[in-house]
């Protein structure tokens, strides 16, 4: 358990500031590392699940990027919206999506968050505007947008912040996005969550420019922002979903980032692609949980005995979570012909597999 | 009745829906200070203003993807294609997001969104300006298809697909905007979703079709009345959902069917139309149902070509012709 255990690099900078730099409180900061030790535990049950055959077809765990998550969406407000791509369990946890229901959607069960349908790529929860879990890369960054444009067309005063990771910026649909974004002011924030690899593929073999110039065509402001320092996230994603609420315009933000395991579950940590030492020093230096942990203690604000406490509690509701999981039923066969409609026209048939007596029973 | 341009019939569907629900906004290329490419948006900018008649850059799967956003967030939007042609830019965004949203949400987001503009062939437009669209969105499920052929569907029409909380592939015909007829003048206007409307009676054979195949249909119609047969010319109006008690009440007082349909049959609406009827009327036949298609190539575009590649009431009159045995 590296991140309670051992001490990463000292770095130069006198880390008791920290806090005070980014306006955070030492309680605030302490509900960051819970959040954080929650994401990476409930991502290892995860991970653990799918080792035996609990939970199937891609998983994409986070682990690595955990402070993205935390950093970002925890300075949003309850009803401003939330879309992701398919890496999206820690995020849907970040903005309220109850763990159980999460690891039920990762098992394929009842009590899942979209009643097992969804899976691991489509975690839905419309009540904390957690917009999905989509899996076409990319394909959020329109809907994202979409979500914007009803913000201002009713006049509210929320934001739609959208996850993608760094290879969805050559899809067509996010130039065509941030363009209308910035064409109509939307309040939208588009984070690229800049692992530095799209599966197997370096950023640098895809793009001739950098991250940060990917939105500059478009007049959108673009930020380059230390996605492993939760503390710098937060702060930059609370001052700046303010601004974006109060009309400052659409935002790209790059937010770097790396991710400790393989792309899927179906893929090694390392790899072709990668060295392991590659992986291993981003473990040793980039590791965000270990970041904020050496941070905390320098200023006095963390203690061995408190992380400890807190990694407990993180393990329990993940096994909770994994229990909850397993005792929830799979959904029953009637759940199959249920929701594809949101509304069964009463003239007509909208089903062709069956006759007219058994489509009554959808 | 007032008589009207199904042009001015979808203009007017869209400023009653407008007028009733302010949810509802038009967004797509040239709607608003063009006045649509086909005219059909025509001084819905002036009342509505451009919050709600939206001109959008060349992006069809942008924005096509904005509105399925705009849906999920509570919106009802209405995109307009310039034509169905474009939409393949954006077909992603109507199978992927749109019609799978409700179901991978487990019923979280309704998708209430109007896709519309015309499909299908005008006149000399050549290959990738002709194709008929309507499979591409009738073969997944969680999307409805609805296809108007004349002034009255397309006004009832519209308004019920714009009141639907699915999403619906509403296709329309470049060469239907100037077609005129009669539209009932109520105030609220509405023909559910999933009624075929029977546009010609006669017992001989039972002459299926959707969209602005219906007027070579009726074409095809009036020849054979000349030679003492009586067709039926069932327009099924919607294709998803489907109206499968008025298709088998035709052919069961016909017993001989044919499904004319304006693009390939390889898949093709009519093919599966031709299955449903053999499977649940098998005994009722008295003959093979034949389909009349497009023919199976991509659109030519000099003239002789093009009339020999659409499908025409002669094509019709031929099969009816062989279903009939004579
Ligand atoms: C349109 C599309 N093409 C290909 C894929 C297969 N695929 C899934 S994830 C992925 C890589 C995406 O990488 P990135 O956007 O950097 O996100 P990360 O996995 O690093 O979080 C690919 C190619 C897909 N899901 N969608
Ligand atoms: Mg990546």
């Amino acid at each position: 358990m590296p991140e309670t255990k051992t001490k990463a690099k000292k770095s130069s900078r006198k880390k008791s500031d920290a806090l005070a730099e980014h306006g955070i409180s030492d309680e605030l900061a302490l509900e960051l590392m819970r959040d954080m030790l929650l994401y990476r535990r409930f991502e290892e049950k995860a991970e653990e699940g799918y080792a035996i055959g609990k939970i199937g077809g891609f998983c994409h765990l986070h682990i690595g990027q955990e402070a993205g998550a935390a950093g970002s969406i925890k300075p949003l407000r309850d009803d401003d919206y939330v879309m992701s791509a398919y890496r999206e369990h820690t995020q849907a946890l970040a903005k309220g999506v109850h763990p159980n229901a999460v690891m039920a959607e990762l098992y394929g069960r009842k009590d899942g968050s979209s009643g097992g349908k969804g899976g691991s790529m489509h975690i839905f929860d419309a009540d904390c505007r957690f917009m999905g879990g989509h899996g076409i890369v990319g394909g959020q960054v329109p809907l994202a947008t979409g979500i914007a444009w009803k913000i201002k067309y009713r006049g509210e005063e929320t934001v739609s912040l959208v996850f993608m990771g760094d290879a969805a910026v050559n899809q067509g649909g996010f130039h065509e996005a941030l363009n209308m974004a910035a064409v109509w002011n939307l309040p939208a924030i588009y984070v690229v969550e800049n692992n530095e690899y799209g599966m197997g593929t370096a950023f640098s073999r895809v793009s001739r420019t950098d991250m940060s110039t990917k939105a500059v065509p478009y007049g959108i402001p673009s930020h380059t922002v230390d996605g492993q320092d939760v503390l710098a996230c937060y702060a930059f994603f609370r001052d700046l979903a303010d601004k974006v609420r109060h009309g400052a315009g659409p935002q790209f933000v790059d937010l770097q980032t790396y991710r400790f395991r393989g792309h899927s579950m179906s893929d090694p940590v390392s790899g072709t692609y990668r060295s392991v030492e590659e992986v291993l020093q981003a473990k040793e230096e980039r590791d965000p949980i270990a970041l904020l942990r050496d941070t905390l203690m320098e200023a006095g604000v963390l203690d061995q005995e408190t992380l400890e406490e807190m990694d407990a509690e993180a393990r329990q509701v993940s096994l909770d979570a994994a229990d909850f999981a397993e005792a929830s039923p799979p959904p029953g066969p009637e759940a199959l012909y249920a929701n594809v409609w949101a509304e069964i026209n009463p003239n007509g048939r909208l089903f062709f597999d069956r006759r007219p007596e058994s489509e009554e029973a959808s | 009745m007032a008589v009207m341009t199904y042009r001015e019939a979808l203009n007017e569907a869209l400023r009653e829906e407008m007028e009733r629900d302010p949810d509802v906004f038009l967004m797509g290329e040239e709607v608003a200070e063009y006045d649509g490419a086909y005219k059909v948006s025509k001084g819905l900018l002036e009342e509505f203003g451009e919050q709600r008649i939206v001109d959008s850059p060349i992006s069809e799967l942008g924005f096509t993807g904005l509105g399925v956003g705009a849906a999920m967030a509570g919106l009802r939007p209405v995109i307009e294609f310039m034509t169905f042609n474009f939409a393949f830019l954006a077909i992603d965004q109507v199978i992927n997001s749109a019609a799978k949203m409700y179901y991978m949400s487990e019923g979280q987001f309704p998708m209430p969104i109007v896709f519309r503009g015309p499909t299908g062939a005008a006149l000399q437009l050549s290959a990738q300006h002709s194709q008929a669209c309507e499979t591409y969105y009738s073969h997944a499920p969680g999307c409805k298809v609805v296809t108007p052929g004349t002034p009255a569907d397309a006004k009832g029409l519209l308004k019920a697909a714009i009141r639907d909380n699915d999403p619906v592939a509403f296709m329309e015909g470049e060469s239907l905007y100037n077609f005129k007829g009669e539209v009932p003048d109520d105030d609220d206007f509405v023909i559910p979703l999933g009624v075929a409307d029977l546009k010609h009676e006669g017992g001989d054979v039972s002459l299926i079709t959707h969209g602005k195949m219906i007027h070579v249909a009726l074409q095809a119609a009036q020849k054979l009345e000349k030679d003492g047969i009586h067709a039926d010319v069932l327009d099924l109006r919607t294709i998803r959902p489907l109206d499968m008690d008025a298709i088998l009440e035709s052919v069961k007082k016909t017993n001989r069917a044919v499904y004319l349909e304006e693009g390939w049959p390889y898949a093709g609406t009519g093919a599966q139309i031709v299955s449903m009827i053999q499977e649940e009327a098998f005994d009722d036949l008295d003959a093979p149902i034949i389909r009349v298609t497009q023919a199976d190539v991509p659109m030519p575009y000099a003239k002789n070509l093009e009339m020999l590649a659409k499908p025409s009431a002669n094509h019709v009159i031929e099969a009816v012709n062989k279903v009939l045995y004579r």
